[in-house]
């Protein structure tokens, strides 16, 4: 065809005439691109309703332009209408190219029950299922931590495995590269709540107390949550997001056939640099964020710092700090443990990674402000 | 093989069985997979896993390797029942396994020289200096002489998946594992990788299990094989191939290896 005609024929029409009393003629004229929008099958029914019903249908194409797969797509339509109808299509009218892509279409018969069917659940069901499926993930969490327990009685018989330079690596990681953000986010948790404390205490002249309240929520709580936060996003994921694509790659079954126990191999060396490293950080986070207020409290409302020193040494215990960096070992322990469990648990695909990434984090800081709670209920009842 | 499994001898009878599978069917909870397999690998095979894509012949390997538990029926290895032995014991059965992932599974965070020496350094008493001599024989084997500190990462995925089988090879194990060893190499690399495994097998005295659907290995190397059927869900023939593309009644099984009947070439013919 020339290329001149095609640019002046108009985008596809469809048509529709009879050549006798029983043949119903579908014309197709035009440039049938798909991307142009095309004509949908349905007017086609209206025409097959229409009396007296016609036993057939034959195409004519003779003003077709070009055509892709918008044409099939129409195509396959007509005859899936025609099916369901009872009305016979001839093909012959239809270009080559069109009858033969469109006999491969249909070659092979549709799969019943493969199409993905939409559920509809009620709200109800939803909340249950999806209370269900939190004391699952909880269940699912003990049993790993059950066995993250044996795989340290194992340690400790000098039985369990992994290399120390991967021990190492993750030491590393997970807490001199860490100190940066923690450095940043303590110091400001503790202007954040040198300035909140300020305007109240200031208005009945109780302003050095902010080194009591700042000292005591840090060292008490506050530096223990940051830093937990902080390595659930950071370490939680990361430990997710290996042994996900570990997972994946195929290199923890590759680990397990070849007799080595992943969970010793690659849980246990997670689990301790993150258990060593994690109350360091929130000591280093404790102080920082005392810094903080002091920064506050001298340029604010001119606390002299060594009054401010004073007064923090006076106001912090022993006992608040030692509980403090006890509640960090549990968030620890709950990050690396909640990591390695979503990475283990990850799907085969590359998205799957991502989910697990995710779900580390969620569980990993749902956990801990769970565990948050209970410590707060403990200490309350132990006096601490 | 450890005497502490206490379970009757597989029953077919055939002397040499090397891995006996009885009456296994996999399944993915309600969703059956394949059912009633039996078979047997005798000392010194190279069986081939075959059948069409998404047949099950990954998920056979799978449970082969105790990855995945039977929904019914059992695997012995010898006489040794491996679906219901103890972790330990496995643990000692898969030790004298070495299995070819098909992307080659390198830990990712280690060398080559260390990917092999792992292994070794666990199950065996060699020093550091023999672990990594033997691991550096090892990457020879396989044409990677020098590579020793190279990271996965740094290589191609044909060299991958060489560097996989020195791994596999690591502590000469009696049976080698390979899910779909040309998958993504090139016909020549391929080639040339069959020519591997039946030297092993013929120097290394291994038994080869192989997951394949590529008919030139199939013919060249297999002389011992199950067809899984994904219509009838079971297995529809089991023998040497070579012998099923002459004698099978299974028009499946023979459209198969004749890809689908219309190559006027005997593929057995074309390759080795």
């Amino acid at each position: 065809m020339d290329g001149t005609v095609q640019a002046t024929l108009p985008p596809g029409e469809l048509s529709f005439a009879r050549k006798d009393a029983a043949t119903l003629v579908v014309r197709i004229s035009g440039n049938w691109h798909m991307r142009h929008g095309l004509p949908s099958a349905a007017a086609l029914l209206n025409e097959l309703t229409a009396q007296p019903r016609p036993q057939k249908i034959a195409f004519d194409t003779s003003a077709l332009g070009q055509w892709d797969s918008g044409l099939l797509a129409f195509l396959t339509g007509v005859s899936e209408v025609c099916r369901q109808n009872q009305v016979s299509p001839d093909l012959a009218g239809l270009p080559d190219g069109a009858r033969k892509l469109l006999e491969l279409a249909e070659a092979v018969p549709e799969k019943t029950g493969a199409r993905a069917e939409v559920a509809q659940t009620s709200f109800v069901t939803s909340v249950g299922a999806a209370t269900l499926s939190f004391w699952e993930g909880f269940s699912e969490f003990l049993t790993f931590f059950g066995e993250v327990t044996i795989a340290f009685g194992k340690l400790f018989e000098g039985k369990a495995r992994f290399r120390r330079v991967d021990l190492m690596v993750l030491i590393q990681d997970c807490g001199a590269n860490a100190f940066g953000i923690i450095t940043l986010l303590s110091f400001l948790v503790g202007t954040i709540l040198a300035f909140m404390g300020a305007v109240q205490l200031q208005q009945f002249g109780a302003a050095i107390y902010i080194a009591d309240m700042v000292g005591i929520a840090m060292t008490h709580d506050m530096g223990a949550m940051m830093t937990a936060i902080i390595m659930a996003g950071r370490t939680g994921a990361a430990f997710a997001a290996q042994l996900g694509t570990m997972k994946v790659t195929q290199e923890i079954d590759a680990l397990v056939t070849m007799g080595i126990s992943p969970m010793e191999f690659l849980v246990l060396p997670r689990v301790i640099a993150l258990c060593l490293m994690i109350p360091l950080l929130c000591l280093y986070s404790d102080f920082m964020g005392i810094l903080g207020g002091g920064f506050v409290s001298a340029t604010m409302m001119g606390i002299a710092p060594g009054v401010y020193m004073r007064e923090t040494m006076h106001a912090v215990t022993m006992t608040s700090v030692i509980g403090g960096l006890v509640k960090s070992i549990v968030y620890g322990v709950i990050i690396a443990v909640a990591g390695c469990l979503r990475g283990f648990q990850c799907g085969n695909s590359s998205s799957a990674v991502g989910d697990a990434a995710t779900q580390a984090v969620v569980t990993g800081i749902v956990y801990i402000v769970v565990a948050c709670g209970i410590f707060a209920f403990l200490f309350n009842i132990l006096g601490i | 093989m450890p005497t502490s499994v206490k379970s009757p001898a597989p029953p077919t009878g055939i002397a040499n069985a090397h891995i006996t599978v009885r009456n296994l069917t996999m399944a993915f909870g309600s969703y059956v997979v394949m059912r009633n397999l039996n078979f047997v690998v005798r000392h010194g095979d190279i069986f081939i896993i075959m059948g069409g894509s998404g047949c099950g012949k990954s998920t056979l390997l799978r449970h082969l390797l105790g990855l995945i538990e039977p929904a019914q029926g059992e695997i012995f290895y010898e006489n040794a029942n491996f679906t219901q032995a103890d972790p330990a014991v496995r643990t000692e059965i898969l030790r004298k396994t070495g299995v070819l992932y098909q992307g080659g599974a390198l830990w990712s965070s280690m060398t080559l020289a260390e990917n092999i020496g792992l292994p070794l350094g666990e199950f065996t008493d060699l020093s550091p200096a023999e672990i990594r001599d033997i691991a550096s024989l090892k990457l020879a084997l396989v044409g990677l002489k020098g590579f020793e500190d190279y990271y996965p990462s740094q290589i191609s995925g044909g060299m991958q998946k060489r560097a996989g089988l020195a791994r596999a090879m690591a502590l000469d194990p009696e049976i080698l594992f390979f899910d779909e060893p040309s998958a993504g190499l090139d016909p020549i690399s391929s080639r040339l990788l069959d020519d591997l495994i039946l030297e092993l097998r013929d120097n290394l005295g291994a038994t080869v299990v192989v997951v394949t659907h590529e008919l030139a290995s199939i013919f060249a190397i297999g002389n011992n094989s199950v067809f899984l059927d994904t219509q009838t869900r079971t297995m529809t023939a089991s023998g040497d191939p070579k012998e099923l593309l002459k004698h099978s009644p299974n028009p499946e099984v023979h459209a198969f290896l004749t890809r689908g009947g219309n190559n006027a070439e005997n593929p057995a013919r074309s390759h080795g």
